[in-house]
Protein backbone atom coordinates (compact mmCIF):
# COMPACT_ATOMS: atom_id res chain seq x y z
CA UNK A 1 0.00 0.00 0.00
CA UNK A 2 3.15 2.61 0.97
CA UNK A 3 6.40 1.84 -0.88
CA UNK A 4 9.14 3.94 0.13
CA UNK A 5 12.64 3.66 -1.57
CA UNK A 6 15.65 5.44 -1.14
CA UNK A 7 14.55 8.38 1.18
CA UNK A 8 16.90 10.83 2.22
CA UNK A 9 15.57 13.91 4.27
CA UNK A 10 17.82 16.65 4.81
CA UNK A 11 17.01 20.04 7.02
CA UNK A 12 20.07 22.28 5.41
CA UNK A 13 23.13 20.56 6.19
CA UNK A 14 21.49 17.84 8.83
CA UNK A 15 20.92 15.04 7.23
CA UNK A 16 18.04 13.15 8.87
CA UNK A 17 17.08 10.09 7.09
CA UNK A 18 19.81 8.32 4.84
CA UNK A 19 18.57 6.14 2.16
CA UNK A 20 15.37 4.42 3.80
CA UNK A 21 13.45 2.15 2.66
CA UNK A 22 10.17 0.65 4.17
CA UNK A 23 6.50 -0.80 3.13
CA UNK A 24 3.36 -1.18 4.60
CA UNK A 25 0.85 -3.65 3.05
CA UNK A 26 -2.99 -2.96 3.21
CA UNK A 27 -4.48 -3.66 6.60
CA UNK A 28 -1.14 -3.93 8.67
CA UNK A 29 -0.21 -1.91 11.85
CA UNK A 30 3.41 -1.15 11.42
CA UNK A 31 5.33 0.25 13.70
CA UNK A 32 9.01 2.60 13.41
CA UNK A 33 11.13 2.58 16.46
CA UNK A 34 14.09 4.31 17.34
CA UNK A 35 15.38 6.64 19.71
CA UNK A 36 15.13 10.36 20.05
CA UNK A 37 16.39 11.79 17.02
CA UNK A 38 16.95 8.54 15.08
CA UNK A 39 14.38 10.65 12.39
CA UNK A 40 11.07 9.15 12.30
CA UNK A 41 9.16 12.38 13.05
CA UNK A 42 11.45 13.04 9.59
CA UNK A 43 10.14 9.93 7.84
CA UNK A 44 6.48 10.74 8.51
CA UNK A 45 6.53 14.37 7.52
CA UNK A 46 8.23 13.52 4.07
CA UNK A 47 5.10 10.79 3.69
CA UNK A 48 2.91 13.35 4.48
CA UNK A 49 3.77 16.54 2.29
CA UNK A 50 5.45 18.72 4.92
CA UNK A 51 9.24 17.96 4.22
CA UNK A 52 10.20 17.31 0.50
CA UNK A 53 12.67 14.55 0.29
CA UNK A 54 15.50 14.66 -1.44
CA UNK A 55 15.79 12.32 -3.43
CA UNK A 56 13.53 9.42 -2.51
CA UNK A 57 10.22 8.14 -3.62
CA UNK A 58 7.00 7.60 -2.12
CA UNK A 59 4.30 5.15 -3.16
CA UNK A 60 0.64 5.41 -1.82
CA UNK A 61 -1.76 2.23 -3.82
CA UNK A 62 0.62 2.79 -7.17
CA UNK A 63 0.04 6.48 -7.03
CA UNK A 64 4.08 8.36 -6.70
CA UNK A 65 3.00 11.01 -4.17
CA UNK A 66 6.79 12.23 -3.67
CA UNK A 67 5.87 15.69 -4.91
CA UNK A 68 2.53 16.33 -3.81
CA UNK A 69 1.78 18.89 -1.31
CA UNK A 70 0.33 17.99 2.47
CA UNK A 71 -3.11 18.63 1.24
CA UNK A 72 -3.40 16.69 -1.80
CA UNK A 73 -2.01 13.86 0.21
CA UNK A 74 -4.48 13.78 2.68
CA UNK A 75 -7.49 14.08 -0.14
CA UNK A 76 -5.61 10.37 -1.20
CA UNK A 77 -6.65 8.84 2.11
CA UNK A 78 -3.09 9.34 3.97
CA UNK A 79 -3.95 10.94 6.98
CA UNK A 80 -0.66 11.88 9.61
CA UNK A 81 -1.60 12.26 13.36
CA UNK A 82 1.32 14.34 13.98
CA UNK A 83 3.60 14.44 16.92
CA UNK A 84 2.79 16.53 20.02
CA UNK A 85 -0.78 16.69 18.71
CA UNK A 86 -1.02 20.12 17.01
CA UNK A 87 -4.88 19.69 17.46
CA UNK A 88 -6.11 23.61 16.97
CA UNK A 89 -5.89 24.79 20.77
CA UNK A 90 -8.06 27.80 19.89
CA UNK A 91 -11.12 25.62 18.51
CA UNK A 92 -13.92 23.77 20.05
CA UNK A 93 -13.87 20.44 20.06
CA UNK A 94 -16.78 19.80 17.56
CA UNK A 95 -14.82 22.79 15.00
CA UNK A 96 -11.40 20.34 15.00
CA UNK A 97 -13.08 17.34 14.22
CA UNK A 98 -14.95 19.34 11.44
CA UNK A 99 -11.63 20.53 9.87
CA UNK A 100 -10.79 16.96 10.27
CA UNK A 101 -13.25 16.33 7.78
CA UNK A 102 -12.47 19.11 5.69
CA UNK A 103 -12.26 17.25 2.18
CA UNK A 104 -15.60 15.98 2.62
CA UNK A 105 -18.54 16.81 0.96
CA UNK A 106 -21.09 13.78 1.97
CA UNK A 107 -22.94 15.56 4.94
CA UNK A 108 -24.86 12.36 6.22
CA UNK A 109 -21.69 10.11 5.40
CA UNK A 110 -19.84 12.56 7.67
CA UNK A 111 -21.86 12.60 10.23
CA UNK A 112 -21.95 8.63 10.14
CA UNK A 113 -18.16 9.03 10.74
CA UNK A 114 -18.67 11.71 13.64
CA UNK A 115 -21.02 9.04 15.78
CA UNK A 116 -17.87 6.66 15.30
CA UNK A 117 -16.06 8.83 16.65
CA UNK A 118 -18.29 9.56 19.67
CA UNK A 119 -18.61 5.95 20.10
CA UNK A 120 -14.95 5.48 19.95
CA UNK A 121 -13.94 8.50 22.40
CA UNK A 122 -16.92 9.45 24.59
CA UNK A 123 -15.29 11.59 25.86
CA UNK A 124 -15.14 14.11 22.95
CA UNK A 125 -19.02 13.62 22.55
CA UNK A 126 -19.30 14.86 26.23
CA UNK A 127 -16.62 17.83 25.83
CA UNK A 128 -17.67 18.96 21.91
CA UNK A 129 -18.37 22.48 22.49
CA UNK A 130 -15.26 22.87 24.94
CA UNK A 131 -12.27 25.12 23.61
CA UNK A 132 -9.49 22.29 23.12
CA UNK A 133 -6.66 23.92 24.36
CA UNK A 134 -8.32 22.97 27.51
CA UNK A 135 -8.47 19.19 27.10
CA UNK A 136 -5.84 16.94 28.86
CA UNK A 137 -2.77 15.77 27.54
CA UNK A 138 -4.66 12.30 26.72
CA UNK A 139 -7.73 14.07 25.61
CA UNK A 140 -5.97 16.24 23.32
CA UNK A 141 -4.73 12.81 21.79
CA UNK A 142 -8.05 11.42 21.29
CA UNK A 143 -9.15 14.52 19.40
CA UNK A 144 -6.15 14.30 17.33
CA UNK A 145 -7.17 10.41 16.29
CA UNK A 146 -10.82 11.32 15.95
CA UNK A 147 -9.98 14.45 13.99
CA UNK A 148 -7.83 12.31 11.56
CA UNK A 149 -10.39 9.44 11.28
CA UNK A 150 -12.91 12.33 10.30
CA UNK A 151 -10.96 12.53 7.19
CA UNK A 152 -12.20 9.13 6.41
CA UNK A 153 -8.59 7.82 5.94
CA UNK A 154 -7.47 4.60 4.48
CA UNK A 155 -4.22 4.80 5.78
CA UNK A 156 -3.03 6.27 8.96
CA UNK A 157 -0.03 7.27 10.48
CA UNK A 158 0.58 8.18 14.48
CA UNK A 159 3.69 10.36 16.02
CA UNK A 160 4.51 9.25 19.21
CA UNK A 161 0.96 8.47 20.89
CA UNK A 162 1.55 7.87 24.20
CA UNK A 163 3.69 11.08 24.53
CA UNK A 164 2.96 13.22 27.48
CA UNK A 165 0.32 10.69 28.58
CA UNK A 166 -1.01 9.05 31.83
CA UNK A 167 -0.12 5.83 31.41
CA UNK A 168 -3.67 4.95 32.04
CA UNK A 169 -4.59 6.87 28.81
CA UNK A 170 -2.04 5.25 26.91
CA UNK A 171 -3.41 1.82 27.67
CA UNK A 172 -6.47 2.91 26.00
CA UNK A 173 -5.49 4.91 23.24
CA UNK A 174 -3.54 1.69 22.31
CA UNK A 175 -6.65 -0.47 22.56
CA UNK A 176 -8.79 2.62 20.16
CA UNK A 177 -5.66 1.82 17.59
CA UNK A 178 -6.04 -2.24 17.08
CA UNK A 179 -9.79 -1.82 17.19
CA UNK A 180 -9.62 1.01 14.24
CA UNK A 181 -6.93 -1.38 12.58
CA UNK A 182 -9.39 -4.56 12.96
CA UNK A 183 -12.85 -2.75 12.74
CA UNK A 184 -12.57 0.39 10.26
CA UNK A 185 -9.91 -1.95 8.20
CA UNK A 186 -6.96 1.09 8.29
CA UNK A 187 -3.63 0.31 7.72
CA UNK A 188 -1.35 2.03 10.12
CA UNK A 189 2.35 3.22 10.31
CA UNK A 190 3.13 3.79 14.25
CA UNK A 191 6.15 6.07 14.86
CA UNK A 192 6.92 5.37 18.63
CA UNK A 193 9.76 5.23 21.31
CA UNK A 194 7.18 3.30 24.00
CA UNK A 195 8.90 0.37 21.39
CA UNK A 196 7.41 -2.35 24.31
CA UNK A 197 4.14 -1.16 23.57
CA UNK A 198 3.88 -0.52 19.93
CA UNK A 199 5.97 -3.96 19.18
CA UNK A 200 3.09 -5.59 21.18
CA UNK A 201 -0.10 -4.23 19.06
CA UNK A 202 1.88 -4.42 15.92
CA UNK A 203 2.71 -7.32 12.60
CA UNK A 204 5.62 -5.43 11.82
CA UNK A 205 8.31 -3.02 13.12
CA UNK A 206 11.44 -1.35 11.37
CA UNK A 207 14.07 -0.40 14.11
CA UNK A 208 15.92 3.49 13.18
CA UNK A 209 18.95 4.52 14.62
CA UNK A 210 20.95 7.86 13.05
CA UNK A 211 18.29 8.26 10.16
CA UNK A 212 18.89 4.21 8.95
CA UNK A 213 17.08 1.08 8.96
CA UNK A 214 18.77 -0.96 11.21
CA UNK A 215 16.65 -3.55 10.73
CA UNK A 216 12.91 -5.20 10.22
CA UNK A 217 11.13 -8.20 11.05
CA UNK A 218 8.15 -9.24 12.27
CA UNK A 219 7.11 -8.17 15.41
CA UNK A 220 7.38 -11.18 17.68
CA UNK A 221 10.80 -11.95 16.73
CA UNK A 222 11.53 -8.20 17.37
CA UNK A 223 10.73 -8.16 20.83
CA UNK A 224 13.09 -11.51 21.19
CA UNK A 225 15.44 -9.80 19.39
CA UNK A 226 18.22 -9.22 22.20
CA UNK A 227 19.89 -6.53 20.30
CA UNK A 228 16.71 -4.69 20.50
CA UNK A 229 15.46 -5.84 23.80
CA UNK A 230 18.77 -3.96 24.97
CA UNK A 231 18.29 -0.88 23.29
CA UNK A 232 14.67 -0.30 23.27
CA UNK A 233 13.19 -3.12 25.42
CA UNK A 234 15.44 -1.72 28.96
CA UNK A 235 16.34 -5.22 29.22
CA UNK A 236 19.11 -7.76 28.79
CA UNK B 1 -22.38 66.40 28.69
CA UNK B 2 -24.09 67.42 25.61
CA UNK B 3 -20.92 68.37 24.09
CA UNK B 4 -19.01 65.29 25.41
CA UNK B 5 -22.04 62.68 24.08
CA UNK B 6 -21.43 64.82 20.60
CA UNK B 7 -17.98 64.13 20.93
CA UNK B 8 -18.42 60.36 21.89
CA UNK B 9 -20.79 60.06 18.40
CA UNK B 10 -17.93 61.61 16.46
CA UNK B 11 -15.40 59.21 17.36
CA UNK B 12 -17.46 56.44 17.17
CA UNK B 13 -17.53 57.16 13.59
CA UNK B 14 -14.46 57.86 13.01
CA UNK B 15 -13.66 54.68 15.23
CA UNK B 16 -15.60 52.44 12.78
CA UNK B 17 -13.41 53.14 9.85
CA UNK B 18 -10.19 52.73 11.83
CA UNK B 19 -11.91 48.91 12.94
CA UNK B 20 -12.59 48.26 9.28
CA UNK B 21 -8.92 49.32 8.22
CA UNK B 22 -7.34 47.11 11.80
CA UNK B 23 -9.59 43.89 11.11
CA UNK B 24 -7.21 44.16 7.69
CA UNK B 25 -4.33 44.23 9.44
CA UNK B 26 -5.24 41.34 11.95
CA UNK B 27 -6.67 38.84 9.99
CA UNK B 28 -3.46 38.72 7.83
CA UNK B 29 -1.45 38.82 10.76
CA UNK B 30 -3.65 35.99 12.13
CA UNK B 31 -2.80 33.85 9.29
CA UNK B 32 0.92 35.33 7.82
CA UNK B 33 2.35 36.30 11.05
CA UNK B 34 3.15 39.72 9.57
CA UNK B 35 1.65 43.70 9.31
CA UNK B 36 1.04 44.28 5.93
CA UNK B 37 1.92 47.85 5.35
CA UNK B 38 0.54 47.73 1.90
CA UNK B 39 -2.72 47.62 3.48
CA UNK B 40 -3.22 51.07 4.46
CA UNK B 41 -3.25 51.84 0.31
CA UNK B 42 -5.66 49.18 -0.34
CA UNK B 43 -8.14 51.64 1.63
CA UNK B 44 -7.12 54.61 0.07
CA UNK B 45 -7.39 52.60 -3.57
CA UNK B 46 -10.90 51.58 -1.96
CA UNK B 47 -11.97 55.18 -1.33
CA UNK B 48 -10.69 55.92 -5.18
CA UNK B 49 -12.90 52.80 -6.15
CA UNK B 50 -16.20 54.53 -4.91
CA UNK B 51 -14.70 57.89 -6.69
CA UNK B 52 -14.70 56.41 -10.17
CA UNK B 53 -17.67 53.99 -9.72
CA UNK B 54 -19.93 56.92 -8.35
CA UNK B 55 -19.11 58.59 -11.66
CA UNK B 56 -19.53 55.77 -14.24
CA UNK B 57 -22.22 54.83 -12.16
CA UNK B 58 -24.22 57.97 -12.48
CA UNK B 59 -24.51 57.68 -16.14
CA UNK B 60 -27.08 54.09 -15.56
CA UNK B 61 -28.30 54.84 -12.02
CA UNK B 62 -29.51 58.15 -10.67
CA UNK B 63 -27.00 58.92 -8.57
CA UNK B 64 -27.90 59.73 -4.52
CA UNK B 65 -29.92 56.80 -4.17
CA UNK B 66 -29.41 53.87 -1.88
CA UNK B 67 -29.28 51.45 -4.89
CA UNK B 68 -26.25 53.59 -6.49
CA UNK B 69 -24.97 53.80 -2.88
CA UNK B 70 -24.88 49.80 -2.37
CA UNK B 71 -23.58 49.10 -6.28
CA UNK B 72 -20.31 51.41 -5.84
CA UNK B 73 -19.87 49.93 -2.37
CA UNK B 74 -19.97 46.50 -4.15
CA UNK B 75 -18.26 47.30 -6.93
CA UNK B 76 -15.27 49.15 -5.18
CA UNK B 77 -15.07 46.39 -2.28
CA UNK B 78 -14.72 43.44 -5.02
CA UNK B 79 -11.95 45.24 -7.30
CA UNK B 80 -9.85 46.00 -3.68
CA UNK B 81 -10.37 41.97 -2.63
CA UNK B 82 -9.05 41.20 -5.87
CA UNK B 83 -6.24 43.69 -5.49
CA UNK B 84 -5.32 42.42 -2.05
CA UNK B 85 -5.22 38.48 -3.60
CA UNK B 86 -2.85 39.65 -6.10
CA UNK B 87 -0.48 41.93 -4.03
CA UNK B 88 -0.56 38.76 -1.67
CA UNK B 89 -0.06 36.46 -4.51
CA UNK B 90 2.63 38.57 -6.43
CA UNK B 91 4.67 40.16 -3.50
CA UNK B 92 4.48 38.10 -0.33
CA UNK B 93 3.43 34.63 -1.33
CA UNK B 94 7.40 34.02 -3.22
CA UNK B 95 8.66 35.25 0.09
CA UNK B 96 6.67 32.78 2.46
CA UNK B 97 9.94 30.99 3.42
CA UNK B 98 11.91 33.98 4.24
CA UNK B 99 12.55 36.01 7.41
CA UNK B 100 9.79 37.88 8.56
CA UNK B 101 11.86 41.09 8.20
CA UNK B 102 12.12 40.70 4.26
CA UNK B 103 8.64 40.41 4.05
CA UNK B 104 7.99 43.45 6.12
CA UNK B 105 10.20 45.73 3.64
CA UNK B 106 8.44 44.11 1.27
CA UNK B 107 5.51 45.43 2.42
CA UNK B 108 6.81 48.94 3.06
CA UNK B 109 7.94 48.38 -0.64
CA UNK B 110 4.66 47.52 -1.92
CA UNK B 111 3.15 50.48 -0.10
CA UNK B 112 5.26 52.88 -1.93
CA UNK B 113 4.69 51.59 -5.37
CA UNK B 114 1.16 51.61 -4.83
CA UNK B 115 1.23 55.72 -3.38
CA UNK B 116 3.13 56.72 -6.36
CA UNK B 117 0.93 54.59 -8.66
CA UNK B 118 -1.62 56.20 -7.34
CA UNK B 119 -0.73 59.75 -7.89
CA UNK B 120 0.24 59.09 -11.14
CA UNK B 121 -3.33 57.58 -12.03
CA UNK B 122 -5.42 59.18 -9.81
CA UNK B 123 -3.50 62.10 -9.82
CA UNK B 124 -2.22 63.89 -6.97
CA UNK B 125 -4.96 66.61 -6.62
CA UNK B 126 -7.76 66.17 -3.95
CA UNK B 127 -11.05 65.17 -5.21
CA UNK B 128 -14.32 64.60 -3.59
CA UNK B 129 -17.29 63.03 -4.38
CA UNK B 130 -20.91 62.10 -2.64
CA UNK B 131 -22.77 59.00 -2.64
CA UNK B 132 -26.07 60.31 -0.76
CA UNK B 133 -27.28 63.68 0.22
CA UNK B 134 -26.20 64.70 3.75
CA UNK B 135 -28.00 65.92 6.28
CA UNK B 136 -27.91 66.99 10.05
CA UNK B 137 -30.19 65.08 12.45
CA UNK B 138 -31.31 66.82 15.65
CA UNK B 139 -32.22 64.12 18.06
CA UNK B 140 -32.64 64.24 21.73
CA UNK B 141 -32.35 68.57 22.48
CA UNK B 142 -28.99 69.48 20.15
CA UNK B 143 -27.15 66.15 19.75
CA UNK B 144 -26.55 65.94 16.45
CA UNK B 145 -26.41 63.35 13.74
CA UNK B 146 -24.90 63.80 10.16
CA UNK B 147 -26.51 61.24 7.58
CA UNK B 148 -23.30 60.05 6.72
CA UNK B 149 -22.30 59.36 10.12
CA UNK B 150 -25.17 57.13 10.55
CA UNK B 151 -24.10 55.62 6.94
CA UNK B 152 -21.13 55.25 8.58
CA UNK B 153 -21.79 53.40 11.69
CA UNK B 154 -24.83 51.39 9.67
CA UNK B 155 -22.45 50.21 7.57
CA UNK B 156 -19.84 48.98 10.10
CA UNK B 157 -22.09 47.65 12.05
CA UNK B 158 -23.19 45.00 9.28
CA UNK B 159 -19.93 44.24 8.27
CA UNK B 160 -19.01 43.32 11.68
CA UNK B 161 -21.96 41.14 11.81
CA UNK B 162 -21.37 39.49 8.19
CA UNK B 163 -17.41 39.07 9.56
CA UNK B 164 -18.27 37.49 12.19
CA UNK B 165 -20.59 35.39 10.55
CA UNK B 166 -18.20 34.31 8.30
CA UNK B 167 -15.36 33.88 10.73
CA UNK B 168 -17.36 32.09 13.17
CA UNK B 169 -19.97 29.87 11.33
CA UNK B 170 -18.84 28.70 7.99
CA UNK B 171 -16.19 26.24 7.09
CA UNK B 172 -13.84 29.20 5.46
CA UNK B 173 -14.03 31.20 8.53
CA UNK B 174 -13.12 27.45 10.40
CA UNK B 175 -10.29 27.20 8.32
CA UNK B 176 -9.00 30.58 9.06
CA UNK B 177 -8.64 30.17 12.26
CA UNK B 178 -7.37 26.86 12.22
CA UNK B 179 -4.55 28.12 9.42
CA UNK B 180 -3.87 30.72 12.21
CA UNK B 181 -3.19 28.53 15.13
CA UNK B 182 -0.94 26.23 12.74
CA UNK B 183 -0.21 25.82 9.05
CA UNK B 184 1.09 22.57 9.28
CA UNK B 185 -1.53 21.22 11.02
CA UNK B 186 -3.93 22.92 8.80
CA UNK B 187 -2.51 21.58 5.80
CA UNK B 188 -2.74 17.96 7.13
CA UNK B 189 -6.51 18.47 7.46
CA UNK B 190 -6.40 18.61 3.53
CA UNK B 191 -7.24 22.39 4.16
CA UNK B 192 -5.16 24.18 0.97
CA UNK B 193 -3.21 26.97 3.23
CA UNK B 194 -2.47 29.44 -0.06
CA UNK B 195 -6.44 29.27 -0.37
CA UNK B 196 -7.26 30.09 3.03
CA UNK B 197 -5.01 33.18 2.74
CA UNK B 198 -5.66 34.45 -0.52
CA UNK B 199 -9.53 34.45 1.03
CA UNK B 200 -8.13 36.44 4.32
CA UNK B 201 -6.74 39.10 1.85
CA UNK B 202 -9.57 39.29 0.12
CA UNK B 203 -11.80 39.44 3.05
CA UNK B 204 -9.53 42.13 4.50
CA UNK B 205 -9.24 43.81 2.16
CA UNK B 206 -12.95 44.37 0.94
CA UNK B 207 -13.20 45.55 4.42
CA UNK B 208 -10.59 48.21 3.89
CA UNK B 209 -12.48 49.20 0.41
CA UNK B 210 -15.44 50.10 2.17
CA UNK B 211 -13.49 52.07 4.89
CA UNK B 212 -12.17 53.93 2.13
CA UNK B 213 -15.56 55.06 1.16
CA UNK B 214 -16.89 55.55 4.48
CA UNK B 215 -13.99 58.02 4.77
CA UNK B 216 -14.33 59.74 1.42
CA UNK B 217 -17.69 60.65 2.59
CA UNK B 218 -16.96 61.81 5.70
CA UNK B 219 -14.17 64.02 5.03
CA UNK B 220 -13.96 66.51 2.39
CA UNK B 221 -11.52 64.99 0.27
CA UNK B 222 -9.31 61.61 -1.33
CA UNK B 223 -5.49 61.90 -2.37
CA UNK B 224 -3.14 59.08 -3.33
CA UNK B 225 -1.40 59.80 0.88
CA UNK B 226 -4.83 59.99 2.55
CA UNK B 227 -4.16 56.37 3.74
CA UNK B 228 -1.19 57.27 5.35
CA UNK B 229 -2.42 58.17 8.65
CA UNK B 230 -5.89 56.42 9.00
CA UNK B 231 -3.43 52.78 8.31
CA UNK B 232 -0.89 53.86 10.86
CA UNK B 233 -3.81 54.63 13.41
CA UNK B 234 -5.68 51.55 12.42
CA UNK B 235 -2.35 49.74 12.75
CA UNK B 236 -2.09 51.36 16.39
CA UNK B 237 -6.32 50.18 16.84
CA UNK B 238 -5.49 46.59 16.06
CA UNK B 239 -1.93 46.49 18.44
CA UNK B 240 -4.34 47.80 21.43
CA UNK B 241 -7.08 45.54 20.53
CA UNK B 242 -4.77 42.29 20.38
CA UNK B 243 -2.99 42.07 16.66
CA UNK B 244 -4.29 38.65 15.46
CA UNK B 245 -7.93 39.17 17.51
CA UNK B 246 -10.72 40.24 15.50
CA UNK B 247 -13.01 41.53 18.52
CA UNK B 248 -9.61 43.35 19.15
CA UNK B 249 -9.39 44.88 16.60
CA UNK B 250 -12.77 46.27 15.89
CA UNK B 251 -13.13 47.53 19.66
CA UNK B 252 -9.17 49.05 19.37
CA UNK B 253 -10.47 51.11 16.58
CA UNK B 254 -13.52 52.45 18.07
CA UNK B 255 -11.49 53.13 21.38
CA UNK B 256 -9.08 54.83 19.21
CA UNK B 257 -10.96 56.85 17.29
CA UNK B 258 -12.91 57.88 20.57
CA UNK B 259 -9.70 59.11 22.06
CA UNK B 260 -8.43 60.97 19.10
CA UNK B 261 -11.82 62.60 18.93
CA UNK B 262 -12.18 63.44 22.72
CA UNK B 263 -8.52 64.75 22.92
CA UNK B 264 -8.64 67.10 19.80
CA UNK B 265 -12.00 68.60 21.54
CA UNK B 266 -11.39 69.12 25.13
CA UNK B 267 -7.06 69.30 24.64
CA UNK B 268 -5.68 70.43 21.04
CA UNK B 269 -6.03 68.81 18.17
CA UNK B 270 -2.45 69.11 17.51
CA UNK B 271 -1.88 66.40 20.45
CA UNK B 272 -4.52 64.15 18.15
CA UNK B 273 -1.79 62.14 16.49
CA UNK B 274 0.62 61.91 19.09
CA UNK B 275 -1.57 60.66 21.60
CA UNK B 276 -2.82 57.61 19.60
CA UNK B 277 0.92 56.70 19.27
CA UNK B 278 1.69 57.42 22.81
CA UNK B 279 -1.33 55.18 23.18
CA UNK B 280 0.69 52.16 20.79
CA UNK B 281 3.92 52.81 23.22
CA UNK B 282 2.16 52.67 26.40
CA UNK B 283 0.54 48.80 25.01
CA UNK B 284 3.77 47.70 23.85
CA UNK B 285 5.44 48.96 27.60
CA UNK B 286 2.57 47.53 29.65
CA UNK B 287 0.52 44.67 27.73
CA UNK B 288 2.39 43.66 24.62
CA UNK B 289 -0.42 41.15 23.54
CA UNK B 290 -2.94 44.02 23.92
CA UNK B 291 -6.69 43.67 25.36
CA UNK B 292 -7.94 40.69 24.33
CA UNK B 293 -4.95 39.44 22.16
CA UNK B 294 -3.35 36.11 23.22
CA UNK B 295 0.17 35.23 24.42
CA UNK B 296 1.15 33.86 20.73
CA UNK B 297 1.71 30.44 20.39
CA UNK B 298 5.30 29.22 19.27
CA UNK B 299 4.77 27.35 15.96
CA UNK B 300 6.25 23.82 14.99
N1 LIG C 1 13.20 21.38 11.39
C1 LIG C 1 14.42 20.84 11.62
N2 LIG C 1 15.53 21.56 11.33
C2 LIG C 1 16.75 21.03 11.54
N3 LIG C 1 16.98 19.81 12.01
C3 LIG C 1 15.92 19.04 12.31
C4 LIG C 1 14.58 19.53 12.12
N4 LIG C 1 13.73 18.55 12.51
C5 LIG C 1 14.50 17.52 12.90
N5 LIG C 1 15.82 17.79 12.78
C6 LIG C 1 16.94 16.89 13.09
O1 LIG C 1 16.75 15.71 12.35
C7 LIG C 1 17.06 14.58 13.15
C8 LIG C 1 15.87 13.66 13.21
O2 LIG C 1 14.83 14.28 13.93
P1 LIG C 1 13.38 13.66 14.05
O3 LIG C 1 12.93 13.21 12.73
O4 LIG C 1 12.53 14.61 14.78
O5 LIG C 1 13.65 12.37 14.96
P2 LIG C 1 12.70 11.56 15.93
O6 LIG C 1 11.29 11.82 15.55
O7 LIG C 1 13.10 10.14 15.70
O8 LIG C 1 13.00 11.99 17.32
C9 LIG C 1 17.51 15.12 14.49
O9 LIG C 1 18.91 15.16 14.49
C10 LIG C 1 16.94 16.50 14.54
O10 LIG C 1 17.76 17.34 15.30
MG1 LIG D 1 9.81 12.53 16.70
Amino acid sequence: MLEIKNLVVSYGSIVALHDVSLNVVAGEIVTLIGGNGAGKTSALKAISGLVAPSPGSIRFQGEDITRLKAHQIVKRGLCHVPEGRMIFANLTVAENLDMGAYLRTDAVEKRATLQYVFSLFPRLKERAQQIAGTLSGGEQQMLAIGRALMSKPKFLMLDEPSLGIAPLLVKTIFEKIVEINREQGITILLVEQNANLALEISMRGYVLETGRILLHDHSPALRRNPEVRKAYLGGG
Amino acid sequence: MLEFLQQLINGLALGSIYALIALGYTMVYGVLRFINFAHSDVFMVGAFCGYYASKVGSRFLASGTVTAAIVVFLMSMVVCALLGILIERLAYRPLRERSKLTVLITAIGVSLLMEFTGQLVFGADPKSFRLLPSKNLQIFGGLVFNTNQVVVLGVTVLLLVVLQMIVLKTKMGTAMRAVSYNHRAAALMGINIDVVISFTFGLGSALAAAAGILYAISYPSIDPLMGVMPGLKAFVAAVLGGVGSIPGAAIGGVLIGIIETLVSGYVSSTYRDAIAFGVLILILLFKPTGLLGQPTVEKV
